[in-house]
């Protein structure tokens, strides 16, 4: 199941399906660095709200994909972590240290408005 | 495969997502909160995902279990790959002998509530796991 993403202005979003497999992330791990150099974007924020569960492979990437954007000198931030997958995470030892999280898409794009007026 | 076992051969990544949503149903099923469901689904998922990456292939049975007055789900997972070698290594937090984050078994020992697991090096593994339902 492929991963959609969207683009708004100098941000992509990209939102999540419930069933993602491995291949799957890492085609959106490819697809999104390559759209990031393309459309010379400042961030991506990746929607996490459908997401069934949140695996060790599942937060490497998240985090890999972080990584490779910042390294673009774009942002990432996550949006959507719901709170039982969350609860799932922290007992699982698993983090997304150093990359940004919301709330949902809404406070994500609030969070980068506020990050690109900074930067101006 | 007896009445009411769900079995679900490994043999792909595919497989990790087929048997986390075949184990998050038969949760649901059982009357677990969405909450607990989560936990079990992300339980299979790591069991699944140790299949994939240490012996290739294996299987997930999930069954229902019953004590006294409670009921539960229990998960084993299984395979015939080269096994681990030191298991109480195996069990600390950080382990990992391919490079990722570690097998993920302490993490899916804190999901569940039972947890045992029988591996011999070159005999493969078998993880048995279960949840009661508060």
């Amino acid at each position: 199941m492929e991963v959609p993403i969207l683009k708004q202005g100098a941000v992509l979003i990209a939102t999540f399906q419930a069933a993602l497999s491995d291949a799957d992330l890492n085609q959106l791990r490819m697809g999104l660095v390559q759209q990031v150099v393309k459309f010379r974007s400042r961030a991506v924020i990746v929607d996490v709200t459908a997401m069934d569960v949140m695996d060790s492979f599942a937060s490497r990437t998240l985090r890999e994909i972080a990584h490779m954007i910042r390294l673009r000198g774009a942002e990432t931030v996550i949006v959507g972590i719901q709170p039982e997958v969350a609860f799932a995470m922290v007992q699982l030892g698993l983090t997304l240290e150093g990359v940004a999280t919301a709330l949902d898409l809404e406070e994500g794009l609030a969070y980068l408005t506020q990050k690109f007026k900074n930067t101006d | 495969m007896r009445a009411g076992e769900i079995q679900v051969a490994i043999n792909s990544d595919q497989d990790i997502v087929t048997a986390r949503q075949k184990g998050r149903a038969l949760a649901i099923e059982l009357g677990f909160s969405p909450g607990d469901a989560t936990l079990i689904a992300t339980a299979i998922s790591e069991l699944a995902r140790n299949i994939v990456s240490y012996a290739r292939r294996g299987e997930i049975t999930l069954k229902t279990v019953h004590a006294s007055s409670r009921q539960g789900i229990s998960i084993i997972a299984s395979d015939s790959g080269p096994g681990i070698r030191d298991i109480r290594q195996a069990m600390r937090d950080g382990f990992s002998t391919s490079g990722s984050l570690g097998l993920g078994l302490p993490g899916v020992r804190r999901l569940m509530d039972e947890f045992e697991i029988i591996s011999e090096p070159g005999q493969g593994t078998t993880v048995m796991v279960k949840k009661w339902r508060q």
